[in-house]
């Protein structure tokens, strides 16, 4: 019988097994950065023990750093001191640092694809739970606790179990005006929040085919949120396409014989699947958030549901949400105003996201009261941004324009959502708190999160009357 | 450095919410420190705490749930992020015992590493417990050896757990020493693996 994917990369990094023990696996990439990590160095530092592979450890700073002013002091003495612990951690056990002044830092889900560091077939895992992003190569990424970052870091394999593997084939085209954001929630809302707990999960289908690396990206991101161990995408020439000829793929020869290599990875016609769903993309219409978890979603121009109209075992958990979320049921979802748009996060923060919004935001003004900010992915991201004048676009319409890193995605550093305040956010957690105490985040993609900060409300970004950027300088 | 688990009794707490995140159970301004000691004060922390003062509506601040050592929940408890900080606090606060119906994959692995029990129950019993949980002196016992969990009211159940994860919980052992019994496996392996990157590293 044929294996799936997960299985064929599983198998080559397997260094060993033992009946009624979970396998050694090797690990490729350990992506590190300055919050789930210190205690993991500690660890090493306590036992006497060295990082077994710097070479193949990268880290960065992005979660709590500041993305206005990133010059020492910060403002926040204990975030300086996360930083400082990582610049020197580092340096102790000689691992690559892409620190604030690197050409190369960002958000770590950022910078590796960006770096072709994340390449098809590998393993590769980070103390951060969207780890799973990277799986839009057809890696096996996923993220992992810090007593595991020590691990790794220690061994460079992990003690792993196998997953069970979930097939989800995509039938379809997404709908004109919808983008894989809306894609991926809308897959989150009809499965449920928790509906791929314990699974791998392949996304196949004619649909994901035609989807950009970066939308892929986007995709595999929320894999987490559907509680998946990681998500994988087969890799094919999109993907080659994109990391050919960037700053860690191969050159040459040696990009013939990784080409070669990397054309095996799919899973066999007659692999099987522990699972197999299919989602229809005809269905996916431009979506927005309105609870606490990214499956209670609903379309632009829906409602917001009554927790009675829901499946018992969601109406305790609906009625917790609206409560916190401040909404009615039968609110019109196109009719709920923001206070608050952040475009950003390893979500949507790369480039084509940036391209995106800038397009619905050019010739616009963000609404009075209405507070945007855009956080770039990476730096490289943010200097591309600049060169194609998309800054401008942004900063004439009233946005705020920012240094990289995660910023309001998890408001570690100080942007943070005001207690009561609603945020339309192309991050990937809307959960209570998460933007800052009391704050109500709802998710959507980067188009419509553009839309909201010019109308100051949700809008259906179908109807957008866009105006043509003239002289862009892609 | 873990504490060995063999059985254990307490009193429980009901928390009655599913998905409780991690960004609930420690919220993220507390992620800052570099230490793995102390996060027990700032469990649950937007819950327990309004503008600086004790909530006295939310279950922990109950003075009758104070020293209640096993949390219970709803399923998909520990979703969202995988900060480690989340079992870190749970632990320091003095839970060793965590029953739902269901665990977030990451949060389940990080609980082993810190002591902590994840024991998954039917729906039924869960939400029996939660009735008899009502009664602040309600007590279970646990025992690992034989995977039960048995109420001071008859109440009495068995539990899955994988040999390994049970082993390696009894003993308070340390993952990264029984990994590196294969070191020279895993040297043998490195010879062999391309890992196409590292030529292009500069
Ligand atoms: S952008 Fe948000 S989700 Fe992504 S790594 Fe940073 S904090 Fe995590």
């Amino acid at each position: 019988m044929g294996k799936t994917m997960y299985e064929k990369i599983w198998d080559r990094h397997l260094v060993h097994e033992e009946k009624g023990q979970p396998g050694i696996l090797y690990i490729d990439l350990h992506l590190v950065h300055e919050v789930t990590s210190p205690q993991a160095f500690e660890g090493l530092r306590v036992s006497g023990r060295k990082v077994r592979r710097p070479d193949l450890t990268f880290a960065t700073m992005d979660h709590s750093i500041p993305t206005l002013n990133r010059s020492f002091p910060f403002k926040d003495e204990v975030a300086q001191k996360q930083v400082e612990a990582l610049d020197k951690n580092c340096r102790d056990f000689e691992i690559e640092l892409y620190d604030l002044n690197s050409r190369n830092q960002g958000i770590v889900h950022v910078i590796a694809p960006e770096l072709g560091l994340t390449q098809p077939g590998q393993t590769i895992v980070c103390g951060d739970s969207h780890t799973s992003t990277h799986g839009a190569f057809g890696a096996l990424a996923f993220g992992i606790g810090t007593s595991e970052v020590e691990h790794v870091l220690a061994t460079q394999t992990l003690k792993q179990y196998k997953s069970k593997t979930l097939a989800i084939n995509i039938e379809g085209e997404l709908p004109q005006g919808t983008t894989a954001k809306d894609l991926i929630l809308s897959m989150i809302g009809k499965f449920g929040h928790d509906f791929a707990t314990g699974y791998v999960m392949e996304y196949r289908g004619d649909a994901i085919k035609k989807l950009s690396m970066e939308e892929r990206m986007t995709v595999c991101n929320m894999s987490i949120e559907m509680g998946a161990r990681a998500g994988l995408i087969e890799p094919d020439e999109t993907t080659f396409h994109y990391i050919k000829g960037r700053q860690f793929a191969p050159k040459e020869e040696e990009w013939e014989a990784a080409i070669q290599d990397w054309k095996q990875l799919y899973s066999d016609a007659d692999a099987s699947f522990d699972e197999v769903v299919t989602f229809n993309a005809e269905e996916v219409t431009p979506k927005v958030t309105w609870g606490t978890n990214p499956g209670q979603v609903a379309g632009i121009t829906e409602k917001v549901p009554s927790p009675e109209e829901l499946p018992e075992d969601q109406q305790l958990a609906a009625r917790k949400a609206l409560d916190y979320i401040g909404l009615k049921p039968g609110t019109r979802i196109d009719e709920t105003p923001v206070d608050v748009v952040f475009i950003g996060s390893c979500t949507n923060s790369r480039i084509e996201d940036l391209r995106k919004a800038a397009e619905i935001v050019n010739g616009y003004k963000v609404a009075e009261n209405v507070r945007a900010l855009v956080v770039p992915g990476s730096y490289q991201v943010k200097k591309q941004a600049e060169q194609e004048g998309l800054s401008d676009i942004f900063t004439e319409a009233g946005f705020e324009w920012r240094e990289a890193g995660c910023s309001m995605c998890l408001g570690m550093n100080e942007d943070i959502v005001q207690p009561g305040e609603r945020c339309a956010s192309t991050s990937n957690r809307n959960f209570e708190g998460r933007q800052g105490r009391k704050a109500r985040t709802h998710l959507v993609s980067p188009e419509m999160a553009a839309a909201a900060a010019i109308e100051g409300k949700f809008t259906d970004v179908r109807n957008w009357n866009v105006k043509k950027i003239e002289g862009i300088r892609q | 450095m873990i504490k060995p688990f063999d059985s254990h009794t307490g009193k429980v707490v009901p928390l009655d919410a599913a998905n409780v995140d991690t960004d609930a159970i420690i919220p993220k301004q507390f992620l800052k420190r570099i230490q793995k000691t102390g996060f027990g004060q700032f469990l649950f922390y937007d819950w327990r705490f309004e503008d600086g003062k004790e909530n006295e509506d939310f279950i922990l601040n109950k003075p009758e749930y104070k020293d209640a050592s096993i949390l219970l929940a709803r399923k998909n408890f520990g979703c969202g992020s995988s900060r480690e900080h989340a079992p870190w606090a749970l632990e320091d606060y003095g839970f060793r015992v965590i029953i739902a119906p269901s665990f977030a994959d990451i949060f389940y692995n990080n609980s082993f590493k810190n002591g902590i029990l994840p024991i998954s129950l039917e729906n039924e019993q869960i939400n029996y417990l939660f009735q008899q949980a009502e009664d602040p002196e309600y007590q279970l016992s646990i025992d690992l050896k034989n995977q039960t969990v048995k109420g001071s009211d008859g109440f009495s159940a068995s539990f899955e757990i994988d040999d390994y994860r049970k082993w390696m919980l009894m003993k308070g052992l340390d993952e990264i020493g029984s990994t590196l019994i294969n070191e020279n496996e895993i040297g043998q392996y490195e010879k062999q693996h391309k890992i196409y990157y590292t030529s292009s590293r500069s």
